[in-house]
């Protein structure tokens, strides 16, 4: 059972109760025009997967409804940070 | 036929023996130090891609390499169900293979894969999934797959115990039924799969993780793994779930997330349930065993995950459903539950070819629906492993769709919420 404290309306929320928004920090291109299928390929579709640390966005969905970001571990669901959306990761990693 | 093959005949010669000519079904071997092929990864897929390429396209000089136990992952953890009702034709001819090949296995590999065609129902609850299931039947009916829609009455006689009355949460109108639909003893698939291959020649080699690739001039030149390191001409993965890694070692991404997928069983109870049965309402399926217990299996969790194990929110899930649908089964008690790591991709179809690497072929990407395809996902990648092509029902499946644009989206057919 994962379960976060939310970082805005600051209560803990258990999975059932959040709802899920994938990797984070994936960026859309400002000029989308210039880029290459390839690149506009790997935004759309291509995904960081790893075994271990990811960096993904959540939402408050039953509770205060604001998205926010945690990194987690993918395997024990341990999580080892958890920001405002508006916050960066303290350490940067791959994902 | 050699007395090494599994017969009645061999097992009266065994019993008159005092059973002590059986050996092992596959050898143990240590890895050489160079293949043609070596195929990373030994579930279904894996194992039958070795086998094809061995038996249809007489690739031999084989490695296939396992990190843990043959059949230990998805291949040993699914719900046993098979059945070909895709929608759209590239995606029903693919299936359909599938379930042939898996209808002429037994005799094929000479193991019994206690294939059991005992029908599978997909429940209809309203009227837009009665126009949606009829829609399906036209869509079966081009591609050649049989399936058809029957009324609540039917279902009643062949699921006497399911609640169809006024207080049941999801009204039944009736089903969809594919006739050829029903279980397979998983195991058994993995087993024959790795005993055939092992006789015509190849080498299951256990326990051997790979840990990273050696490439020259954009090719994989020898696999890096925890039992030292093999020399390849090709590559083939087949891992499901783990796909992303081995794809990160290798240095090119996929569209994949891999997610838990959870399955649970009863203790084993005498003969109730003889079809195989899914809800769309309640987003659960089960089937009874052939001993006894009743399999039951849910939506995926829908977060990316590589723990192997099942969550209480999905069991209390799985478990309120089946009771809802069948009232009896709340006396039953819940004996195991375990998961899986599917790989999930964007449209719900399977990638099956080259990757961004010369000589690495991929299968991967079937999401929930991996073991109802194995026979058809190793033949596949036989044919890219060999002809260093796609075979021309995998044309539509490579990796390239996804920059191309031409997803074949069978959501819907995956049968749960994805």
């Amino acid at each position: 059972m994962i379960v976060i404290r939310c970082p805005y309306c600051n209560e803990q929320r258990t999975e059932e109760e959040l709802s899920y928004g994938g990797e984070a920090n994936i960026v859309r291109a400002i000029e989308p025009d210039t880029l290459s299928d390839t690149e506009w390929t790997d935004y759309l579709f291509m995904r960081n997967n790893p075994k271990g640390l990811l960096q993904e966005q959540w939402c408050c969905a039953a509770g205060c409804g604001q998205w926010f970001k945690i990194e987690r571990h993918t395997v024990t669901h341990e999580i080892t940070e958890v920001i405002r959306f508006d916050q960066q990761f303290s350490c940067k990693k791959d994902s | 036929m050699t007395w090494k093959d599994y017969s009645l005949g061999s097992l009266l010669r065994g019993a008159a023996g005092g059973n002590r000519h059986w050996r092992q079904a596959w050898r143990s071997p240590e890895p050489k130090s160079h293949y043609d092929v070596v195929i990373i990864g030994g579930g279904g897929h894996g194992l039958a891609t070795a086998y094809y390429l061995a038996k249809t396209y007489g690739i031999t000089n084989v490695a296939l390499i396992e990190k843990g136990w043959i059949g230990g992952g998805n291949t040993g953890r699914n719900t046993t169900n098979v059945r070909s009702d895709y929608m759209f034709p590239e995606s029903a001819a693919v299936y359909d293979l599938a379930l042939s090949l898996y209808e002429g296995l037994a005799r094929d590999i000479n193991f019994n894969i206690m294939l059991s065609q005992r029908g599978w129902l997909t429940l209809i609850h309203n009227q837009h999934q009665m126009e949606a299931a009829q829609h399906k039947a036209n869509w079966l009916a081009c591609n050649g797959v049989d399936g058809e829609i029957i009324d609540v009455h039917s279902v009643q006689r062949m699921l006497p115990l399911l609640n169809t009355g006024p207080g049941a949460r999801y009204p039944v109108l009736g089903a969809f039924l594919q006739k050829r639909g029903g279980t397979i003893r998983h195991d058994a698939v993995a087993w024959g799969f790795a005993r055939a291959a092992d006789r015509l020649g190849v080498d299951i080699v256990q326990n051997c993780e790979v840990l990273g690739f050696e490439q020259s001039g954009g090719r994989i030149t020898s696999v890096t793994t925890s039992r030292g390191r093999i020399g390849c001409r090709k590559i083939g993965v087949a891992v499901a779930g783990h796909s992303s890694m081995i794809a990160d070692m290798a240095g090119f991404r996929l569209p994949v997330t891999s997610r838990c997928l959870q399955a649970m069983v009863s203790e084993p109870i005498k003969p109730i349930l003889d079809h195989v049965v899914i809800s769309p309402g309640t987003g659960v399926y089960i089937n009874q065993t052939q001993k006894g217990e009743l399999v039951m299996g849910g939506v995926l969790d829908l977060y990316q995950s590589y723990g192997q194990r099942g969550t209480f929110p999905t069991i209390e899930k799985v478990v309120t459903s089946a009771v809802e649908m069948f009232p009896a089964f709340a006396q039953a008690r819940l004996m195991r539950h375990w998961a899986g790591i599917v790989d999930i991709v964007p449209d719900s179809s399977p990638i099956i070819g080259q990757t961004p690497v010369a000589n690495m072929f991929i299968n991967c990407g079937w999401g929930t629906g991996g073991f109802k395809a194995i026979p058809a996902g190793g033949m596949l990648l036989a044919h890219s492993l060999a002809k260093e092509a796609p075979h021309p029902l995998a044309e539509k499946f490579g990796l390239d769709r996804f920059r191309s644009n031409r997803l074949v989206d069978e959501g819907a057919a995956a049968g749960i919420a994805h």
